[in-house]
């Protein structure tokens, strides 16, 4: 129930991020969500894309660094309150976040998650009957 | 004022007498104290009674830095721990210090050469001085306070740092002068104008500056805006420290404490001595310390001598302001910074690759390091958080070794470039 999440870490100097986004359009990878972590030092951009492993071989070839990290990637129903029910129930079970992000497909809200302890959370997750998008589901939207 | 015209105003043949006397002393009780040393003189084939007078210095074996780092911290002082009142430190060129060690009467001759040096820039004892040098390990601030304290003069030992406080001391104490680094000398030039004080009002008069290279420029910018004279000191820890030698008023040269630090220039490849005038590295024989007296040490500093007549009186032998070094060291802000340093810190971490960059800039007035890193790929994270953690061990690691603090920045893997040849470590933006 884990997703495989691009990370590449930029320095701050302008072009890097589109050069990383023009590498993976030609090679045919699709970006599916990604967000930048920005410091007054340097950036990272974490990504979600239709092939990981590709991916990252070819970045790597680029020069960039980058690694592949495991989150989770969690659907929501896209209306009032439903990503705070998922946040409580971490909460409640003392699952920390170290960081997240959304994007939206369609009529589902999805949020990737990055917390201290991935085995715990999907348990927790799925015991409350949170919907968890699958890898292999995702890298074909 | 002349402190001891006996010795600054003396012949040369007189000079020669007295060094020729109290270089073979030095040699003789190196040789019978220090297995080091013997080693090194046995080794050449040398045996005390062999040096007769100062034309047998070039028979002696030299000295460096490694010598000192191998020897440490204390296997080449001539005396035992007892006869040893004071330790001060310097940097080494990889983790360890530079360890110098002190006996009652070399504390003494380091005050007399400091106030000797004092009365070249024109200071007396009604003067007040302003010891803006760092106090501690740093020879610079007790350097110059034991110094000002045997001249009989007035100290103020603020140390360095609290420019404001610094200010406010200079305008309300009456200070005439001022001791610190040249750059910290226009730092708290700038100080001064931002805090509204009127630097006509002020009774500074004269500037005793060194630690760190300076221009000819930077002394006429000194000079302008603190309205004093700009004087120039040099010394570095392994031979004493501050009073080496020192300008005096006539500007012309620092005139070298010879009777006690004996020069050479030498031709830092061939480590012959170089025709009289021409610019070599400085070398310097101590022949009357007695905590750690050294043998031809290599400086590293280049400079030429000049032998002639001071107009100011003194017969003392003159050094040109230091042009450069034989070898790669920085001086930041009054600290010494060797690249080699820099890797042996980076080296013991193995989260980053050992490629670097040190970058010198001077902002405003004062210097700044900042130094670029390729961090690992492995050990690349995707939270920011720890590779913030990792850039601020850098930074604790770094300063711990180097005693200032650097601005690392983290960079992508093989940023910096890659040579055949001699890798570029350094980027030294700074106009000296």
């Amino acid at each position: 129930m884990l997703v495989k999440q691009l990370t590449v870490f930029l320095e701050n100097k302008s072009g890097r991020l589109n050069e990383v986004s023009q590498i993976l359009g030609q090679s045919g990878i699709n970006m599916l969500a990604f967000t930048v972590a920005d410091t007054s030092q340097f950036g990272i951009l974490r990504l979600i894309v239709s092939d990981p492993g590709r991916a990252c071989a070819i970045l790597r070839e680029n020069e960039f660094s980058v690694n592949l990290t495991d989150v989770v990637c969690l659907s929501c129903p896209n209306k009032p309150g439903a990503l705070a029910k998922a946040l409580r129930i971490l909460s409640d079970n003392k699952i920390s976040i170290a960081y997240l992000y959304a994007f939206s497909m369609g009529d589902s809200a999805n949020v990737v998650l990055k917390p201290d302890n991935l085995e715990e959370c999907v348990k927790v997750l799925q015991e409350h009957k949170m919907e968890l998008i699958k890898a292999s589901e995702l890298y074909q939207i | 004022m002349i402190w001891n015209e006996r010795i600054e105003c003396a012949t040369r043949e007189e000079m020669r007498i007295i060094q020729s006397e109290r270089l073979c002393e030095t040699v003789r009780r190196i040789y019978h104290n220090v297995p080091y040393y013997r080693k090194k003189m046995h080794d050449i084939g040398l045996s005390p009674g062999d040096i007769e007078d100062v034309d047998d210095l070039r028979k002696l074996p030299f000295t460096t830095k490694i010598d000192l780092r191998d020897n440490y911290p204390f296997g080449l002082f001539t005396v035992p721990m007892s006869e040893i009142v004071r330790l001060h430190a310097s940097s080494g060129t990889t983790g360890k210090p530079t360890v110098v060690g002190y006996t009652r009467k070399d504390i003494q001759m380091w005050s007399e050469v400091v106030t000797r040096s004092l009365c070249m820039a024109g200071v007396h004892r009604n003067d007040i001085v302003q010891i803006a040098y760092g106090y501690g390990l740093f020879t610079g601030g007790l350097g110059l306070h034991y110094g000002t304290e045997n001249l009989g003069a007035s100290v103020i030992p603020i140390s360095g740092g609290n420019t404001s406080k610094q200010v406010q001391l200079i305008e309300d104490f009456g200070s005439t002068v001022l001791c610190c680094t040249p750059s910290y000398a226009l730092n708290i030039a700038e100080v001064i104008r931002e805090m509204n004080v009127d630097i006509r009002k002020l009774k500074l008069r004269v500037g005793i500056f060194g630690a760190e290279p300076w221009s000819e420029a930077m002394r006429r910018e000194i000079e302008t805006k603190l309205r004093i004279k700009a004087i120039d000191i040099y010394g570095l820890s392994e031979i004493v420290g501050p009073g080496v030698s020192c300008e005096c008023e006539e500007q012309a040269g620092m005139h070298i404490n010879e009777d006690h630090f004996l020069p050479e220039v030498i031709d830092p490849e061939t480590l012959e001595p170089v025709e009289p005038g021409e610019t070599g590295e400085l070398v310097f024989t101590t022949i009357t310390k007695e905590g750690l007296p050294l043998l031809r040490y290599r400086t590293r500093d280049l400079t030429r001598l000049h032998y002639e007549k001071c107009a100011c009186g003194r017969t003392l032998v003159r050094m040109e302001k230091c042009k450069g070094r034989s070898d790669d060291m920085l001086i930041i802000r009054g600290v010494n910074v060797f690249p080699s340093q820099v890797e042996t810190v980076l080296l013991n971490m193995s989260e980053v690759e050992p490629h670097y960059l040190i970058i010198i800039d001077r902002e405003g007035t004062l210097d700044s390091m900042s130094l670029m890193v390729e961090v690992q790929e492995q050990f690349f994270s995707d939270e920011i958080k720890k590779l913030q953690e990792l850039r601020l061990k850098i930074i604790r690691n770094l300063e711990s070794v180097l005693g200032i603090s650097v601005n690392v920045k983290l960079v992508e893997p093989k940023t910096i470039e890659r040579t055949a040849g001699k890798a570029v470590r350094v980027i030294d933006n700074r106009k000296i």
